[in-house]
C-alpha cells in the first residue's frame, strides 16, 4: 500500500459564521481514497458528512471556513487552490453527485444542455458534437430512448432518471474521484440498487475512486471498501467494511451496528443511541463529542482524542476502545 | 399552448366583469344629481333633464346597467364637455404619447433595476448591496411628481440641458408622420433624425421620473429571487461540474431568477399607469393623464369616468400578457398547459 | 417580550438606519402635535409685499406668491398630511383585517366575496382607481381617506386571510373553541390579536404609500383645496414657478414630503425584521 491515494484528507477543520455563534462544525477530519477504491462516509444527519465533501469540492456557503487542513489531490492541496483553477478541477477530475436529484438539476434547461454544457466547459466536446456527446452520456447511464429524454427537462423525469442525468454529468469528463452525497436518499428500494450498480460499474470500469456517503450502513457494507464513521464533525473510526462489522472498536460505531439488525437496518432507526448530536455552538465542547453519550468514559477522556492505529488500516479515536 | 391561452382568457374576464361594474358604480355615486353634474355647472334645468334621459338616469338600475354595458359595447364613453368630443376618441388619440412615455419609463427601470437586483444578490452585503437597498427605498419614497420637478428645475432652469417642460415635442419641430403614434419610432422609421432626438429629449426626463419610481419591486425582486436561486441545490450542482462562474451565474441563475421578476411587473405597470398621471401633469405631456386631470378640473367627468375605465381595461389587458409571458418562458406552465 | 425586545435591540444595532427612522418618525410625531404652537407665523395669513422671496433668516424656507411663510405652511401641514394617512390606513385596517380574517377563518363563500372584491379592487391601477373614487364622491379630504383606504384594502385583507387560514386550525384557536367560545369570539378575542404583530408591519409599511398617495391627489387638485397647508398642494402651487426659477417653493414641501414617506418607509421594513426575521428579503 504505498502507492499515492487519489485523495487525502488531512486535519480538515471547517467553522460556520451563525448568527448565534461560531460553529465548528469539522474538526481534524482526515481520511483517504486510493485509485478504483470505493469508501463509505457514514454518520448520522448532521454529523457533517456534507459538509466534508463540499468543502473538499471548495463549494461551501459563503458562511463557512476552512480553518486547517489539506486535501491532497493530484498532487495539489485543492483546500489551497484558488477558484479559478479549482473550477478547471470540478467536473473534470472530481465530481460531486447529490441528495434530491430533481432539485439538484437546473429546472428550466434541458437535461441534454446541461450534460453539454460539463463537456463544453472541460473539452470534452465542442459546441457543435456536445449535443450528440450527451445523448452518449446518457446511453452509457442506460437512460432509455437517449435521444428523446434529452430534450426533456428535469420535471418530466422521475427521481431514479434524474439522478442517473446526476451521474452523467458528473461523470461526462471521466473524473479521477466522485463523491457521491446520499444519491439514493429519497429512491425507491429497486431504483437504489439500479443506482447503486451502475455508479459501482462505472467506477469499476475506470478505475475511479468513490467517496458514498451515506446514513445506510447496510448499503455502505455491501458497496464499500473501506468504511469511514462520523459522529459530530469528529472521525471516530475508520475500517475495512468486513472488519468493521466483526470488531468495531469506538464505542459509537458499536452501537450503530448493533442498532443494525442485518442487511436492512439504517442509521434512522438510531433511537437505541441515548442523546443526540451536541450543540457544536457550546464553548465548553468535551475533546471527545461523543462523551455525553458514551457508557464507557473515563477520566482520560477529557484529554485531547488519540489517534490509535488498531489494525491493518483500523484506526480508533477513543481512550477506552472496545 | 392554446390551453394556455384560453385559461389565461379565462380568469381575465371575471377581472373586466368586475371593472364594468366598478366603474359604472363610480358614474352613479357622485353625489347630489349626476345628471348636474355630466350637464356642467352652467347647464339649463332643461338641459339636465335632456343629459337625465340621455343618460338613462330615469330608469331603474338594473336597466342603466344594460345601457351603460351597451354603450361600452359600442365603443361609446360619452362625450366631453368642455370640448363636445366624444372621449373615447379623445383618448384614443392621447393614448400613444402617455404608451411612448410608460414604456419608456419602463424598459429604463428594467435596465436599472435588474442588473442592480442582481449586483446586489451576487455581492451580497458589499456596498453595492446597500447602495441597492437605499435606492430602492429611496425610489419608492420619492414623490414622482416632486422628482420630476426638481428635474425641471435642475436639468431646464440651472443646467439648460433639457428642453422647458412642454409636451412630447419643442414647438419648432412637427411631428412625424403618423404610422404607430410613437414619436421616437415614427420619426426613425421616416429617417427624420431631428425630430427623433427633439422628441428624445422632451421625453428623457419625464421617463426618468417615473422610472426611478417603478425601480424598487423590480430591483427588490431581482435582488431576492436571485439570493433563493443562489442558494438552490441546482446551483450548488453547476458549481461542483466546474462550470465557469459566469456561465453559473448568468446561463443558470439569472434566467431562473427572472422568472418571478415576470410576475411583478404587474406591480410595475400599476405604479407607473398612476405615476403617468403626476408626471403628465408635471411636463405638460399630452397623454390621457393630462387629459384626466384637466378635466377634473372643470368638472367634466364622462373624460374621468372614461380615462378610469380605459386604464383599467388596459391595466387587465397587460396583466394577461405578463401571464401569458410568463408561461412562455417557463417550461414547467408551458409543457404542462 | 423580553427576547423581542433584545432582537429589536440587535436589528437596531445591525442596521443603524432603523434607529434613524425612529428618530425622524418622533420628530414628524412632534410636528404634527405641536405644528401650529411651534409655527414662526400664521400659515395662512399673506403678506404681498413680501411675496416670493428666498429663504433668508425671517423666512427659513422663503415665501410664496401671497407672502406667506413657507416654514410655517410645511410645519403646520403635517398634521394634516399624517392625519389623512393615518385615518386611511386605520381604515383600510379595519376593513382589510375585518374581512380577511373572516375569510381566512370561514372560507366558504365569505372568503370567495372578500376575494373578488379584493382582485376587483386590484384589477385597477390603484392611484387611478383612488383618482375615479375622489372624482365620484365629491371633493373632499374624507373622500381622499376613503379612497386611499379602499384601495389599501387587498393588501390587508390578503395578508389577514393567509394569516388567519393557517392558524385556523392552530392549537390555541381549538382550545378556545373547545371551552365553549362562539366562532365570534374566537374569531375577534383569539384569531385577530395574534395577526396584530403582522398587521401592524403591514399598517407602517403601507403609511408611506398612502402619504404619497393622498399627496398625489392633492397635487392634481383633488381633495385638500387651497388656502389649506398640506405639502402635495403646496408642490403643486410651487410648480408653476420651477421653470422661473423660484424653487423654494416646491422644494420644501416636496422635500417634507419625501423624508415622511422614506421614513415610514424605513420604519416599515425595520419594523418587519424586529417582528418578524422571516419576512425578511
Ligand atoms: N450553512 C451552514 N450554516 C451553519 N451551519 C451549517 C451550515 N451547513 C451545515 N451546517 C452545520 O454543519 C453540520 C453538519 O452538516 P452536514 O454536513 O450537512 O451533515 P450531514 O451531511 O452529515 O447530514 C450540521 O450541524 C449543520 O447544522
Ligand atoms: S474517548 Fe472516552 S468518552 Fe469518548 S468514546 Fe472513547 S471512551 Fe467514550
Ligand atoms: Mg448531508
Amino acid at each position: 500500500m504505498t502507492a499515492v491515494p487519489t485523495l487525502a484528507i488531512e486535519d480538515l477543520s471547517v467553522e460556520f459564521r451563525t448568527r448565534s455563534g461560531t460553529v465548528k462544525v469539522l474538526e481534524h477530519v482526515g481520511f483517504s481514497v486510493e485509485r478504483g477504491e470505493t469508501v463509505a462516509l457514514v454518520g448520522e444527519s448532521g454529523s457533517g458528512k456534507s459538509v466534508t465533501a463540499f468543502a473538499v469540492m471548495g463549494i461551501l456557503d459563503a458562511a463557512g471556513r476552512v480553518t486547517s487542513g489539506r486535501a491532497m489531490f493530484g498532487g495539489a492541496d485543492l483546500l489551497a487552490l484558488d477558484e479559478r483553477d479549482l473550477a478547471e478541477q470540478r467536473g473534470r477530475e472530481l465530481s460531486m453527485i447529490f441528495q434530491n436529484p430533481r432539485t439538484a438539476l437546473n429546472p428550466i434547461r434541458r437535461v441534454g444542455r446541461q450534460i453539454a454544457d460539463v463537456l463544453v466547459r472541460h473539452g470534452g466536446a465542442t459546441r457543435g458534437d456536445a449535443p450528440r456527446a450527451a445523448i452518449e452520456m446518457l446511453k452509457k447511464v442506460r437512460i432509455p430512448d437517449p435521444e428523446r429524454r434529452a430534450e426533456a427537462y428535469p420535471f418530466e423525469l422521475s427521481g431514479g432518471m434524474c439522478q442517473r442525468i446526476m451521474i452523467a454529468i458528473a461523470l461526462a469528463c471521466r473524473p479521477a474521484l466522485l463523491i457521491a452525497d446520499e444519491p439514493t436518499t429519497g429512491l425507491d428500494v429497486t431504483t437504489q440498487a439500479v443506482i447503486m450498480d451502475l455508479i459501482g460499474e462505472l467506477a469499476g470500469e475506470s478505475g475511479m475512486a468513490t467517496i458514498f456517503i451515506t446514513h445506510d450502513l447496510a448499503l455502505a457494507a455491501e458497496y464499500c471498501d473501506r468504511i469511514v464513521v462520523m459522529h459530530a464533525g469528529h472521525i471516530v473510526e475508520a475500517a475495512p467494511g468486513r472488519e468493521l462489522f466483526a470488531r468495531p472498536r469506538h464505542p459509537y460505531a458499536a452501537k450503530l451496528l448493533a442498532a443494525t439488525p442485518g442487511e436492512t437496518a439504517s442509521l434512522e432507526s438510531l433511537a437505541s443511541i441515548p442523546g443526540g448530536l451536541p450543540d457544536l455552538r457550546r464553548a465548553d465542547l468535551p475533546p471527545c463529542r461523543y462523551s455525553e453519550r458514551c457508557e464507557r468514559r473515563t477520566d482520560a477522556c477529557a484529554q485531547p482524542l488519540p489517534r490509535r492505529t488498531v489494525g491493518d488500516r483500523h484506526i480508533v479515536a477513543c481512550w477506552n476502545p472496545l | 399552448m392554446l390551453n394556455l391561452l384560453l385559461s389565461r382568457l379565462a380568469t381575465a374576464i371575471p377581472s373586466i366583469v368586475g371593472v364594468v361594474v366598478v366603474t359604472f358604480m363610480l358614474t352613479r355615486l357622485l353625489p347630489g344629481d349626476p345628471a348636474a353634474y355630466f350637464a356642467g355647472l352652467a347647464a339649463s334645468p332643461q338641459a339636465v333633464a335632456e343629459i337625465r334621459t340621455k343618460l338613462g338616469l330615469d330608469k331603474s338600475l338594473p336597466e342603466q346597467f344594460v345601457a351603460y354595458v351597451g354603450d361600452l359595447l359600442s365603443g361609446n364613453l360619452g362625450n366631453s364637455l368642455s370640448t363636445g368630443q366624444p372621449v373615447v376618441t379623445e383618448i384614443a388619440t392621447r393614448l400613444p404619447a402617455s404608451a411612448e412615455l410608460t414604456l419608456a419609463a419602463l424598459l429604463l427601470a428594467v435596465f436599472i433595476a435588474i442588473p442592480l437586483g442582481v449586483l446586489a444578490a451576487v455581492k451580497q452585503g458589499t456596498w453595492i448591496d446597500h447602495v441597492c437597498r437605499v435606492v430602492t427605498t429611496a425610489g419608492v419614497s420619492l414623490p414622482v411628481f416632486f422628482t420630476g420637478l426638481l428635474f425641471a428645475y435642475v436639468f431646464y432652469y440651472l443646467l439648460q440641458w433639457a428642453p422647458a417642460p412642454t409636451g412630447r415635442l419643442d414647438v419648432f419641430l412637427s411631428p412625424p408622420q403618423h404610422i404607430t403614434g410613437f414619436y421616437l419610432i415614427d420619426s426613425a422609421l421616416t429617417g427624420n433624425s431631428e425630430t427623433f432626438w427633439g422628441a428624445l429629449r422632451q421625453l428623457a426626463l419625464p421617463a426618468i421620473s417615473m422610472a426611478i419610481f417603478s425601480l424598487a419591486p423590480l430591483a427588490r425582486m431581482t435582488r431576492g429571487s436571485m439570493l433563493a436561486v443562489l442558494g438552490s441545490d441546482f446551483i450548488r450542482t453547476a458549481r461542483a461540474s466546474g462550470l465557469a462562474p459566469r456561465t453559473v451565474v448568468f446561463t443558470y441563475a439569472f434566467r431562473n431568477a427572472v422568472l418571478p421578476v415576470i410576475t411583478v411587473l404587474g406591480m410595475v405597470f400599476s405604479f407607473l399607469l398612476g405615476a403617468n398621471v403626476l408626471v403628465e401633469t408635471v411636463f405638460a405631456w399630452p397623454g390621457v393623464g393630462l387629459y384626466a386631470v384637466n378635466a377634473l378640473i372643470t368638472s367634466d367627468y364622462a373624460p374621468v369616468q372614461g380615462f378610469v375605465l380605459t386604464m383599467a381595461v388596459l391595466y387587465v389587458a397587460l396583466n394577461l400578457a405578463i401571464d401569458l409571458l410568463y408561461g412562455l418562458v417557463d417550461p414547467r406552465i408551458r409543457l404542462d398547459s | 417580550m423580553r427576547p423581542l425586545l433584545r432582537h429589536a435591540r440587535y436589528v437596531m444595532a445591525e442596521n443603524p438606519v432603523t434607529g434613524l427612522a425612529f428618530g425622524l418618525f418622533a420628530l414628524f410625531l412632534l410636528a404634527a402635535i405641536l405644528g401650529p404652537a411651534l409655527a414662526p407665523y400664521n400659515p395662512l395669513q399673506s403678506n404681498v409685499a413680501m411675496a416670493l422671496k428666498p429663504p433668508s433668516a425671517a423666512h427659513w424656507f422663503g415665501t410664496d406668491q401671497l407672502g406667506r411663510d413657507i416654514f410655517s405652511r410645511v410645519l403646520v401641514a403635517t398634521r394634516l398630511d399624517l392625519t389623512i394617512a393615518f385615518a386611511s390606513v386605520v381604515l383600510a385596517f379595519l376593513l382589510g383585517a375585518l374581512s380577511g380574517v373572516a375569510a381566512g377563518y370561514f372560507g366558504g363563500w365569505t372568503d370567495r366575496v372578500v376575494g373578488r372584491l379584493a382582485d376587483t379592487i386590484m384589477a385597477f391601477p390603484l392611484f387611478v382607481l383612488a383618482m375615479g373614487i375622489v372624482a365620484a364622491l365629491g371633493n373632499e379630504v374624507i373622500n381622499i381617506v376613503i379612497a386611499t383606504a379602499i384601495i389599501n384594502f387587498p393588501l390587508y385583507a390578503r395578508v389577514a386571510r393567509a394569516e388567519a387560514n393557517v392558524r385556523r386550525e392552530s392549537g390555541f384557536v381549538e382550545a378556545a373553541r373547545l371551552s365553549g367560545n362562539g366562532e365570534t369570539r374566537v374569531l375577534l378575542g383569539h384569531v385577530l390579536p395574534n395577526i396584530m404583530p403582522i398587521m401592524m408591519v403591514q399598517m407602517s409599511l403601507t403609511m408611506g404609500y398612502a402619504i404619497l398617495n393622498a399627496a398625489g391627489l392633492s397635487f392634481i387638485g383633488l381633495g385638500v383645496r387651497p388656502p389649506d397647508a398640506e405639502w402635495g398642494i403646496m408642490v403643486a402651487e410651487g410648480a408653476n414657478f420651477i421653470q422661473s426659477g423660484e424653487w423654494w417653493i416646491a422644494l420644501f414641501p416636496g422635500l417634507a414630503l419625501m423624508l415622511a414617506v422614506f421614513c415610514f418607509n424605513l420604519l416599515g421594513d425595520g419594523l418587519r425584521d424586529i417582528i418578524d426575521p422571516r419576512m425578511r428579503t
